[in-house]
């Protein structure tokens, strides 16, 4: 059994700057990630994001992923796990990690679970049909590991992930047929829908998938109209000709080891699914658990980063840390979420989160 | 309608443009953020104090077209590349617009190439006047066309086969 003060699980922006803020504050951390290196969603990210200049807003993610590597490898009480899942959280404390087939138990103070989150199915006939892929996975081959997917491309969900991918394919020089969007209107933001509509690609709203075909493979799929219920409208149908569907319906966050943890859960719609009950330093219903990041509602990176800053420097504080300027800092992050969350598009995150607040007078007094 | 078609309609375009006399004084910016989403880098990289500091970081930018002297740094730091410069002074006939472009190959200075409008309709030849792709543009170049001047408010993308 290996002791460890701070265990941060998860190594996206959210992780990341838990893992920066809590050992900045002088907590010997360790930060594991099931994948080869460490960055999360940033790492195939070629575009340049939103936010303001806290955020590193108008950089590249994988640039934003750079500048945060940069300071985890400047601290040395950082020790980072890479290729290394974390497989369950015990009643007693203890965690269960896999690497290279060996199996690894620990036994953490205090945790951040930062585990992102993952992409939702679509149920149609023939979904299977090899050349049907999650838009993320799409990301990832072109991005990270320079594979064109294939040559032409229906993308299936007008958010901002499908929207981004869309472009970023066309970038590669892969043909993007059009853009299927179930609801009455786009979801993501109308500047990236704007890109790739200059660009050429239509986006049917009101629209969906109502089969794909192909012998072996993917050869193409049926599109439909649908009615404001979300029916199909027969007589509708046409087909397009694609050897690459992208599903881009939604993200849903990866929740199950604070469900193992026995974290009070609630599902809320606008925050994808099942989420974890949290107070105002981002500690669940479990004392010594913190949250941050798409785990905890899905989101952006933006807010991802700032909340990792806070369950940082709240689980930091949790372990008998303290810096200086804490309550400044804390209140500045607090005044970061808020503005972010502050426009139409946050409404309805600030929703969600305000069901989940638990109102934790002892953390609250540890604070003054 | 914008938030169905990804297309600004010609309303929304006029409505973003400066005014005639403005336009007829010189290289100036053209802002289509047409949505409330929490994004301000055109105010930070903005130098000339024409992008006005954001009350809420949710705000639409707002433009004073006077203080702007159509720089373009604002082009290249929009993470919705939703800016461009027009200058309706560069030729009698022709306007020259500046837009961002993240494609490859990039164009070359002189040659023709297609413009698009913001449906991705081609609408005429236009000429590729300047390509400017330095590291401070971070992988977004600034490409300047030569529109006529009757295309300026149509024109907003570029494909170069055909
Ligand atoms: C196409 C696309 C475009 C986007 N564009 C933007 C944008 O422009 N602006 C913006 O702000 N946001 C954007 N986002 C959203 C942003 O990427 C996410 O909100 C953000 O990455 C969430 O951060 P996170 O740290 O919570 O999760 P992630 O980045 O998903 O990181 C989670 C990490 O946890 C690891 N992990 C999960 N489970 C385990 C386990 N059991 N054991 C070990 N490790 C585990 C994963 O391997 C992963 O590395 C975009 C996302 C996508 C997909």
């Amino acid at each position: 059994m290996m002791p460890v003060e701070l265990l941060v699980i998860g190594g996206g922006p959210a992780g990341l700057c838990a893992a920066i803020q809590a050992a900045e504050m002088g907590s010997r951390v360790m930060i594991v990630d099931r994948n080869n290196a460490l960055g999360g969603q940033l790492v195939k990210q070629t575009h340049m994001f939103f936010g303001s200049e806290k955020q590193y807003a108008s950089k590249r993610g994988f640039d934003i992923a750079k500048l945060l590597l940069d300071k985890i490898a400047n601290l040395s009480n950082i020790e980072v796990l890479e290729a290394t899942t974390v497989l369950g959280v015990y009643e007693d404390g203890v965690v269960t990690l896999e690497k290279n087939g060996s199996y690894l138990k620990v036994k953490p103070k205090a945790m951040v679970v930062a585990t992102g989150a993952s992409e939702k199915a679509l149920a149609f006939p023939n979904n299977d049909l090899p050349g049907i892929y999650g838009a993320g996975a799409v990301q990832t081959l072109m991005n990270e590991y320079g594979v064109k997917p294939g040559n032409s491309v229906l993308m299936v969900g007008a958010g901002n992930i499908g929207l981004i991918v869309s472009y970023q394919l066309m970038q590669a020089g892969v043909k993007v047929e059009a853009i299927v969007e179930g609801g009455p209107q786009i979801g993501g933001y109308l500047v990236h829908a704007s890109k790739v509509r200059r660009m050429g690609v239509p986006i049917y709203t009101q629209h969906t998938v109502k089969a794909a075909y192909g012998k072996e493979v993917l050869e193409g799929v049926t599109l439909c109209r649908l009615d404001d219920q979300w029916q199909q409208i027969p007589g509708t149908e046409f087909d397009v000709k694609a050897d690459v569907v992208c599903i881009s319906v939604g993200l849903t966050p990866l929740s199950e080891l604070l469900w193992q943890a026995g974290c009070q859960m609630k599902y809320v719609n606008s925050l994808g699914g099942f989420v974890p009950y949290r107070d105002d330093n981002l500690q669940t219903s479990v004392k010594g658990i913190f949250v941050a990041g798409d785990v905890s509602g899905v989101e952006e990176a933006s807010s991802a980063m700032v909340e990792g800053y806070l369950a940082g420097l709240s689980a930091a504080s949790y372990l008998g840390y303290k810096i200086y300027n804490m309550n400044e800092l804390k209140s500045d992050l607090l005044l970061q979420l808020d503005s972010l969350r502050h426009g139409p598009v946050g409404d309805r995150i600030r929703k969600g989160i305000a069901e989940l607040r638990i109102i934790n007078e002892a953390a609250a007094s540890k604070e003054a | 309608m914008l938030a169905v078609t990804g297309i600004p309609t010609a309303e929304d375009v006029e409505k973003a443009f400066p005014s005639e006399e403005r336009l007829a004084q010189g290289p100036v910016v053209v802002v289509e953020c047409y949505q409330s989403i929490p994004c301000n880098p055109c105010y930070t990289a903005c130098r000339t104090g024409a992008i006005k500091e954001f009350e809420d970081i949710n705000d639409l930018p707002t433009v004073d077209h006077s203080l702007c002297n159509g720089c373009t740094l604002c082009v290249s730091n929009c993470p919705g590349l939703s800016i461009m410069v027009v200058d309706m002074t560069y030729t009698e006939e022709e306007a020259l617009l500046k837009i961002p472009y993240e494609f490859l190959p990039l164009p070359e200075a002189g040659q023709m190439v297609k413009g698009l409008d913001r449906a991705g309709q081609e609408i005429c030849d236009v000429k590729v006047v300047r390509v400017v792709n330095s590291k401070a543009l971070d992988k977004t170049p600034v490409i300047s066309i030569a529109v006529k001047k009757d295309f300026v408010k149509l024109v907003r993308n570029i494909r170069m086969e055909g």
